[in-house]
């Protein structure tokens, strides 16, 4: 606990959210936020075991951003998707969702966790039909709509396969399917990417974000890798050790329609990174600079 | 090959000298000798005997598991799904999860009788305690960001127990099953030793009072062909209701 005293409270590391959101925003969503934190906070434990977990979150999400959250681990992201979601009552303040506070299991959202939570005992379409099949769409409709995602995320051929037959990026996808399966207007995504290797993980990055961006979905997208948050996010959203707090909102002036594997050598990108990664290394590895 | 050739060695060694030791080396009379055994077998078929009682230990030990399997799947369904009840019915269970259910025999005579119920109750209750615990441990592990998941999803409790709970703990359910199919013919076994007139026990117990080893070893030879039925009939059910088992089992093996 002693060594988050060693960051700044966030009134030195933070901005003002609304002012960075305001530029980025991709359509004219009329500056009303679709998920806004305000003073957010959220603490685990009882007494003396009290966890706090984050606190002070202010932070506005607009409609179709692209919206990428990066920070030690066990500073809170997750329990700031699990907010969204309304799977965990805040502490402090509250996650207001289309202007209304969070209190139940929040509908409107689709969650993909770092484990895919496929269910072994049903075939790629049947898994992805599952969230069809809770809604009781008729066998035809779930049927077309299964093929649809299916051609979608790039499984053809395998819609009658067990997953133990699958890759780890195949199954990737089929979990992106599923949550697409019932179109729900924002993605948590949480650390979906970091089992990956390398190159699977760079085509699954660009094949998410080219999808949510042309199917207009507002996505929270959680990492640890500076990496992966800068050159995924339209913001990126970065936070302290916990309790985490928000250092920084940085603005991404990358194209939207960007190409990831070229970003290596795009002068914002790496300056941006820098910059992240000094941000978050401790004091003194910061002094000597990046240090992976 | 090779595997076939020593283990052919070692059973063919095995019953040449019991065959041919018996009466030389070591007393006839406590141990027999594999062709008296064959004859007290096929002296037992002949006579209808020995389908008799084994239908009877059959009938016991099948009521017997039907019953203790679907209370304790139920059971453990319901307080795997209840955290509170759960919580509440936990010492409970443990209390009675270490008594030896064997223990309950004698008390089962007096509440039921010497008949077949008393037989029955007895595997019930053994395999209920396996059934129920195994039910239970998969029901608490079906993963809660799953069912979280899919609640985001718009999925009812009758939709989580349908599509993830039950499913998942299939294979937790037959691997109580299959642990429980030598226990329900134990059961039904020692039912029939504590107190019997008709069944496999019976038989075995009445022909150890005549000293007839030989009646022994082949009842005893009976009830091992039952139990590896048993075993092989759950194991096939097994297989045709979880087939996504099988493809991981036919999978080349990687990491
Ligand atoms: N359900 C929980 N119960 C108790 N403590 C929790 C729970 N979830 C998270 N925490 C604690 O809250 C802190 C933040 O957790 P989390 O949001 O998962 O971090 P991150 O996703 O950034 O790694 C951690 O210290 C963790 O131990
Ligand atoms: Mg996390």
């Amino acid at each position: 606990m002693q060594k988050n005293m060693q960051f700044s409270r966030e009134d030195r590391g933070q901005m003002d959210s609304a002012g960075a959101t305001a530029t980025t925003a991709p359509r004219g969503s009329k500056n009303e936020a679709l998920i806004r934190f305000s003073d957010f906070g959220k603490n685990f434990g009882k007494g003396a075991k009290t966890v706090v977990a984050t606190r002070a979150i202010n932070l506005d999400v607009l409609s179709g951003q692209f919206v990428t959250i990066v920070g030690p681990s066990g500073c809170g992201k997750s329990t700031l998707l699990n907010a969204v979601a309304g799977i965990l009552p805040p502490t402090q303040g509250q996650v207001i969702y289309r202007g209304a506070p969070v209190h139940d299991v929040n509908r409107r959202v689709g969650y993909m966790t770092q484990s895919d939570h496929l269910l072994p005992w049903r075939k790629v379409a049947a898994n992805i039909a599952l969230p069809l099949e809770i809604q009781r769409k008729p066998k035809a409709v779930i049927a077309e709509r299964v093929n649809e995602l299916i051609k979608l995320v790039g499984l053809d051929g395998f819609s009658d396969s067990y997953l133990s037959q699958l890759s780890g990026g195949m199954r990737k996808r089929c979990a992106l399917a599923r949550v697409l399966a019932y179109d729900p207007e924002t993605l948590l995504m949480d650390e979906p990417f970091s089992a990956l290797d390398a190159q699977l993980r760079i085509t699954m990055q660009t094949e998410v974000r080219d999808l949510c961006l042309r199917l207009g979905k507002t996505v929270l997208f959680v990492t640890h890798d500076i990496d992966e948050a800068i050159a995924l996010g339209d913001i990126c959203v970065v936070l302290s050790e916990r309790p985490g707090t928000v250092r920084e909102i940085i603005t991404v002036n990358l194209p939207r329609d960007r190409d990831l594997r070229r970003l290596r050598s795009d002068p914002h990108y790496v300056e941006t990174t820098e910059h992240v990664w000094a941000l978050l290394a401790p004091p003194s590895v910061a002094q000597k600079g990046r240090v992976a | 090959m090779s595997v076939w050739l020593i283990r052919l060695v070692i059973v063919g060694g095995f019953f040449a000298f019991w065959q041919f030791g018996a009466g030389t080396v070591f007393n006839e009379f406590f141990f027999s000798r594999p062709s008296a055994i064959c004859g007290q077998l096929w002296d037992l078929m002949a006579s209808g005997r020995l389908f008799y009682h084994s239908a009877i230990t059959l009938i016991e030990a099948l009521a017997g598991f039907a019953c203790g399997s679907a209370a304790g799947l139920l059971a453990g369904i319901v307080l795997g799904r209840n955290e509170v009840l759960g919580k509440a019915l936990d010492p409970i269970i443990t209390i009675f999860y270490s008594l030896p259910k064997i223990a309950l025999g004698p008390l089962f005579v007096i509440w039921f009788g010497i008949g077949i119920e008393m037989k029955i109750v007895l595997t019930a209750t053994i395999v209920f305690f396996l059934v129920f615990l195994n039910t239970y441990t998969g029901v608490r592990g079906v993963s809660r960001e799953l069912v979280a998941i899919m609640k985001l999803m718009g999925a009812t409790e009758r939709n989580i127990l349908s599509k993830v709970v039950l499913p998942s703990v299939v294979t937790w359910v037959f691997t109580g099953l299959r642990l429980s199919v030598p226990y329900a013919l134990i059961g039904a076994i020692v039912g029939e030793l504590i107190a019997s007139n008709q069944g496999l026990g019976y038989l075995l117990s009445n022909a150890a009072g005549q000293f007839n080893t030989a009646g022994v070893f082949a009842t005893i030879v009976a009830i091992v062909v039952m139990t590896m039925l048993l075993n092989a009939t759950v194991k096939f059910v097994e297989r045709r209701m979880m087939p996504w088992q099988d493809e991981q089992a036919t999978r080349e093996v990687s990491i």
